[in-house]
């Protein structure tokens, strides 16, 4: 019997791996100005890279993200620690806290988050100025966050999931919502919806799942970190 | 003062092309009319009207308020079929109401 030659198997396994590889999936998050898509992003970054780095800054103020921002190479690991055991600054409410569950999607992932600005049909300068900014200021927020919203539309062409996020409290039943659907249905393009703020009382995310009935809704609080390894185990199953 | 509605005809949409379309709808929405389109549009042409949208929004016209049934699956399930749509400058109109089949709308005169 011939011996083994194990030059040969890694050779061509780094050929396969050359001609091969796949490339990194590029997972949008989309969604209504205010749903809390950069607090999930920042949720995500905490958990799988760095508990003290932010892709973004989150604030009550809509359009506060104007520029879609990509963090490149985010290993998903369900079976890391950090997944078990959320971040301790973001969450303290035990009952906030996601539990470890056994048996839940293997492996890892790795991925691109984009965190875009958040979708609208309707930019109004005098919106901002109720949050107390002076009128020059909101006038140029406002500018701004149109050239944001065309920017989250240009990235649809280069995304390849998207997580679409929706404030549990509203009602899911904008256009907005239904045209990112659409679109993403379309394309073919994989989507999760996450019916983000299901920390607050008046929290609905049965109202999210009867409007969209075709996809799958998980209930989260980004900020509090409720629920996050479901969410997580379905963007493994549904990205890979 | 009075809003002017334009019921547009699923004819007269198709007989456009697409930017064709949009800007027909958009010209219209400007002008502070009602643009209802028997038929409506798809959702990818829905959201290049989100976008031609944002690029003239000024102090003046802030955008759009815009709303459509969902489409239904057409023959085997291959053909999207897109239904009515209605859209209305956003300081004009505002939805207050949207289910599957019903969509209630208040148009006010600025």
């Amino acid at each position: 019997m011939k011996p083994k030659k194990r030059g040969k198997g890694i050779l061509s396994r780094l050929l396969m791996a050359f001609f091969f590889r796949r490339k990194t999936p590029k997972i949008g998050i989309y969604g209504p100005p205010n749903a809390g898509k950069t607090t999930l992003a920042n949720r995500i970054v905490h958990t799988f890279v760095d508990e003290n780095e932010d892709i973004g800054a989150a604030s009550d103020v809509p359009h506060e993200t104007r520029r879609a921002v990509r963090r490149s190479g985010i290993m998903v690991d369900l079976k890391s620690k950090s997944v078990q055991s959320p971040d301790p600054n973001h969450g303290s409410d035990p009952e906030s806290k996601e539990k470890g569950r056994k048996g839940g999607a293997k492996g890892k992932l790795k991925l691109d988050v984009v965190d875009t600005p958040g979708l609208a049909t309707k930019i109004d300068f005098h919106d901002f100025m109720a949050y107390g900014l002076e009128e020059e200021e909101a006038k140029k927020r406002a500018k701004e966050a149109t050239e944001g919203v065309i920017e989250a539309i240009k990235w649809l062409d280069d995304i390849d999931g998207v997580v679409l996020l929706m404030d549990a409290t509203e009602d899911p039943y904008t256009q907005t919502n239904v045209v990112i659907i659409g679109n993403m249905e379309a394309r073919g393009t994989p989507v999760i919806i996450a019916a983000n703020k299901v920390d607050l009382a008046d929290a609905a995310p049965e109202r999210i799942m009867n409007a969209f009935p075709q996809h799958t809704v998980i209930p989260i609080s980004a900020l509090k970190g409720e629920n996050m390894e479901r969410l997580y185990e379905e963007m493994a199953r549904r990205f890979r | 003062m009075e809003v002017k509605m334009d019921l547009v005809s699923e004819d007269k949409i198709n007989s456009m092309g697409s930017m064709e379309k949009l800007r027909f709808v958009l010209d219209g929405v400007k002008s502070g009319n009602i643009v209802v389109l028997e038929g409506g549009l798809t959702s990818e042409e829905q959201m290049k009207l989100i976008e031609l949208t944002m690029t003239e929004v000024n102090e003046d016209f802030p955008g759009i308020e815009m709303n459509g049934y969902p489409t239904k699956r057409g023959f085997l399930n291959l053909r999207r079929k897109t239904r009515l749509t209605v859209i209305g400058p956003a300081n004009t109109m505002r939805t207050i109401k949207k289910e599957n089949d019903l969509i209630s709308a208040i148009i006010s005169a600025i």
